[in-house]
């Protein structure tokens, strides 16, 4: 692949940002190797990649927090060495990271100014700082208020004020690492606004995401990752989608999308008004043998609220679930586990993993049971059924002992799946299943959704992913505000339909 | 790459048994002394070696004090030498002055005697120096030849005997003990401050119980063992009350182990009606601590024992891996299934009975019940815990670690008291100790994280 690019737009001849033959290794891993990397001012440069292709540990190296083995990093044509966040925000580097690196307790203002205080003694002029984050708001083009605790503020808010701190160290390059993530796609369109008007102004951008629809509005070259080496930087316009799919895999996707017709049979899970406070009101739906629900609707719906009062996590006010005509009795998750339901949690990391332990031990975690003889586990046995697993999801770990943190997004989800297959429930209730999953992965998650409906359980599948949904779904369950807002036979729908019934702007329509 | 994991593994694992064996290995160094052996097997050996360089044909004084291991000592020689074919003209077990008088008593009766066969402390009396016994022999012809032999003299660390490693362990059984508890509680990502004034509850209880309701003086063993079990169960219920507050009531548990580290001394006290220590009048109360088994001390074998079964329930059972999980992410392993609420609360139960065990062995070996007892071993047990490489973060930790941290804790006291270093000066050695054991923790941490991408 050829490394034809230039900025399109600038003609400038002088890279903002040069990374020259990174490599980085890990104990057991080599992450980068010979990665190169050109930045030039007012560019969205798109950094795509499958999970564990390297690209965080790329930006990890940007930011500060990893040195580089071997390379060079030029900004501005001059070459400097980064060896902690500090020197990186200094050099004119702004990172902003899936995980937010803000004080919940502190405002906006506190936030964006903090560690810039000359010494531990110095007078915050707070009337200043307020006029400045108020500027610094203006100039992203985004209203928050400067006053605001951090913890009160939405996902996007809290993103903005981040970019606002790393503006306010007069960054000139932005990086942003999946962004749109834990957005709504109404905020996503914020988001694009304000990288537009961050373009307009100069500031280089390198922007990771999974979405290739963002990458297609965005980016104005795109530099591919793969196993940690460089595939190739390309001109955003020269490249079709596939194409990039191809560099990103290795191999040719026909499409996002398993096809798949299954016979359909009679309901399985049957949710009669379920209700918990504000979040979810008077719930009901019902789910068939071999059927995929998606259920839509903005962040903050009642969706995952909804899951999680059938799973027992959070305790119902009233209502009833019943499954193959007999009711279900479920207080804890423990015992919707035992009762044939489970569900996959939207963050793996907080909700899914015990990150500490090895892989098999949290594959073992809702199963050990299975795998226990007379009070003591039989660990042969547990190693072999996770290990079919491995197998089967072809999840990317030296062995059953690896340390579940060490594993990139898309395996740390397989390990998930891997303990709830083995458990065989008759529910599976996907939260966000393909979220900050690559292509590739996502694929063979969608394939296995598939293979489990074939097996005749009830999947309910909650995304944010509207082509996801569409693509994924036999019915689209429609959630707003904590109440079903509607249920689609999946036909001929569009995506404007479902955008509709989850603002709210239409009425409730039922088949 | 694969150099780098073994490396790791040694570090992170075992770094702790490397620094227990350099502090073994330097205690050691420091107590080197002149070891002059007084036991049976010395007997032997200098009885034999005198028959083969001597010949048969000799007359021996055996001379030594009149201490029991003395008397045992020299019955040894006298059969030994005898059974070698040496003549054994007496033995003596008495004084400088009244060896004096053998040895003169012996002169008169012109009764030849060849050598004086005793150990390294009477052999250097003044009756048996050079010239003493060169003017008894121009005294007494029959005295003329007289020579010592004694057991050879080595070099030896102090620190190395049977008797000191054993002393290590026995006083450190309680603590060891209890750390066993505490390990379970902190690598749920919890702490108990209420150890030690349960270890007191437990002594005071147990005296109490006793005296009090299985007739003091009359209980028998069997009674004696009710009040064991029935005092160690009150703290096993105390820690399972705590376990509940914590995870019912969702209280941090530094804050109810500290309220129910007050409550069980002002308890102790109360019960112990302002005594110093409940006196208990029964037998066999001292039956536990004195007792043996292959001898090392009972306290020592049943302290082996739980660590055997800590392990193994750790590692192997389904309870092991839930505590793991519930301290390494509380959320994730209540969505996988796991019974939190039970795990919590046994774990304080656990943790609870521990400390009731370690007062029962301490009512045992005092023959009291001492509302003081235990007070501030919370912080010693933690320590050991700690310098054993457990996370109090939480789902880190392994029960042989504290194992090694328990014995740190025993060989740094040891080696501190043989040096004589004062109490004062230990603590600060021992706050040290655990800063470095933290230090080396996170620093081996960073030098190999493991890689995130």
């Amino acid at each position: 692949m050829a490394d034809a690019s230039s900025p399109k737009s600038l003609n400038l001849t002088l890279p903002l940002l040069e990374m020259i033959n990174v490599s980085k290794s890990f104990p057991g891993v080599r992450a980068l190797a010979d990665v190169n990397l050109d930045l030039y001012p007012g560019e969205v440069l798109a950094l795509l990649g499958e999970n564990g292709a390297g690209k965080s540990t790329l930006i990890k190296i940007l930011g500060g927090v990893h040195p580089p083995d071997l390379g060079i990093i030029k900004i501005n044509g001059q070459e400097i060495h980064i060896d902690s966040p500090t020197t990186s925000q200094q050099a004119g580097v702004g990172v902003i990271f899936q995980e937010f690196n803000l004080i919940p307790a502190l405002t906006a203002r506190e936030n964006i100014f903090l560690g810039q205080e000359k010494s531990p003694l110095s007078w915050i002029a707070k009337g200043q700082e307020d006029e400045q984050a108020r500027e610094l708001f203006e100039r992203i083009g985004v209203k928050v208020d400067p006053n605001a605790l951090c913890r009160n503020l939405t996902v996007a808010q809290q993103q903005v004020v981040e970019i606002a701190k790393a503006l306010a160290l007069n960054a000139q390059i932005v990086v942003m690492d999946e962004p749109s993530a834990a957005l709504t796609p109404r905020e996503v369109e914020g988001l694009f606004q304000i990288v537009d008007e961050l373009r307009r102004q100069g500031i280089g951008i390198i922007y990771i995401s999974h979405r290739l629809d963002e990458i297609d509005r965005l980016a104005d070259r795109i530099m591919v990752l793969r196993d940690g080496q460089y595939v190739g930087t390309q001109d955003a316009d020269a490249v079709t989608r596939d194409e990039i799919i191809e560099m990103m895999v290795g191999r040719s996707l026909d499409n996002e999308f398993p096809d798949e017709i299954r016979p359909v049979g009679k309901i399985r899970l049957e949710v009669k008004s379920l209700s918990c406070g504000h979040t979810v009101k008077d719930v009901s739906f019902d789910v068939r043998a071999g059927e995929i629900l998606g259920v839509a609707g903005l962040v903050g719906a009642g969706r995952t609220e909804t899951a999680r009062l059938l799973f027992g996590a959070d305790k119902p006010d009233t209502g009833s679930v019943t499954l193959d005509g007999k009711q279900l009795k479920i207080q804890s998750p423990r015992q919707a586990i035992a009762q044939g339901i489970c569900l996959l949690t939207e963050d793996r990391k907080e909700q899914g993993l015990v990150l500490g332990q090895t892989v098999q031990e949290n594959f073992g975690l809702p199963n050990i049971q299975d795998f226990t003889k007379a009070g003591f586990i039989n660990k042969g046995e547990e190693t072999s059924a996770f290990n079919s697993y491995i197998e089967q999801l072809q999840i990317k770990v030296t062995d059953g002992s690896q340390i579940a943190a060490t594993l990139s997004g898309g395996n740390q989800q397989k390990v998930v799946l891997a303990k709830w297959l083995y458990r065989n429930a008759e529910v599976v209730i996907f939260d966000e299943p393909t979220r900050g999953i690559d292509v590739g992965a996502k694929y063979e998650i969608y394939l296995l959704m598939n293979e489990l409906a074939r097996q005749g359980k009830a999947i309910i599948m909650i995304s944010s992913e509207l082509p996801e949904v569409l693509g994924m779904s036999d019915r689209i369950l429609v959630m707003h505000e904590g109440q079903v807002a509607g249920c689609l036979e999946n036909r001929d729908v569009t995506q404007e339909d479902l955008m509709k019934l989850a603002t709210g702007t239409k009425e409730v329509a039922t088949v | 790459m694969m150099r780098n994991k073994y490396i790791r593994i040694l570090l992170v694992d075992y770094g702790m048994v490397f620094v227990l064996l350099s502090l073994c290995l330097l205690i050691s160094l420091l107590t080197i002394t002149d070891m002059h052996p007084e036991d049976t097997s010395a007997a032997r050996k200098l009885a034999v070696s005198l028959v083969k360089e001597a010949g048969s044909d000799i007359n021996v004084l055996v001379v030594a004090r009149t201490t029991q291991a003395d008397k045992v000592f020299a019955n040894t020689l006298k059969g030994q030498l005898e059974s070698s074919g040496a003549h054994v003209v007496g033995v003596e077990l008495g004084n400088p002055s009244t060896l004096r008088k053998r040895l003169e008593l012996l002169g008169q009766q012109d009764e030849r005697v060849d050598f004086v066969a005793t150990h390294d402390f009477s052999s250097k009396w003044r009756v048996l120096s050079a010239a003493s016994r060169s003017e008894m022999g121009s005294l007494y012809p029959a005295l003329k030849g007289l020579k010592i032999a004694k057991p050879a003299s080595y070099r030896w660390p102090t620190f190395l005997t049977a008797n000191n490693l054993i002393g290590i362990l026995n006083q450190n059984a309680p603590i060891a003990i209890m750390a066993i508890g505490m390990t379970l509680v902190i690598i749920t990502a919890g702490i108990d401050l209420s150890v030690g004034s349960l270890m007191a509850l437990a002594a005071v209880v147990t005296a109490t119980t006793i005296q009090r309701y299985l007739g003091g003086e009359d209980a028998s063993g069997f009674d004696v063992a009710l009040a064991f079990v029935f005092a160690a169960g009150v703290c096993a219920l105390a820690g399972a009350f705590a376990g509940v507050i914590v995870t019912v009531f969702k209280v941090p548990p530094f804050v109810v182990t500290l309220g129910l580290m007050m409550v069980a001394r002002g308890m102790s006290y109360i019960l112990a009606g302002g005594a110093d220590a409940v006196s208990i009048d029964a037998d066999s109360i001292g039956a536990l601590y004195s007792s043996s088994v292959l001898g090392i001390p009972s306290q020592i074998v049943l302290m082996i024992m739980l660590f055997i079964v800590a392990h193994i329930v750790m590692n192997h059972t389904a309870f092991g891996r839930y505590v793991y999980a519930v301290g390494g992410n509380e959320t994730a392993a209540r969505l996988s299934g796991v019974p939190i609420a039970g795990v919590i609360i046994a774990v304080y139960a656990v943790c609870g009975l521990a400390a009731g065990l370690a007062g029962v062995l301490d009512a045992s070996h005092f023959g009291t019940g001492r509302p003081k007892a235990g007070e501030f071993y919370e912080l010693q047990v933690i320590a050991a815990v700690v310098i054993g490489g457990t996370s109090l973060m939480g789902g880190e930790g392994k029960i042989f670690g504290t194992f090694i941290g328990a014995l740190i804790l025993g060989v740094i006291q040891n080696g501190l008291n043989m040096a004589g270093v004062d109490f004062e000066r230990q603590m600060v050695i021992y706050g040290t100790l655990i800063l470095v054991a933290v230090l080396i923790d996170q620093l081996k941490k960073k030098v190999f994280k493991p890689a995130t991408s």
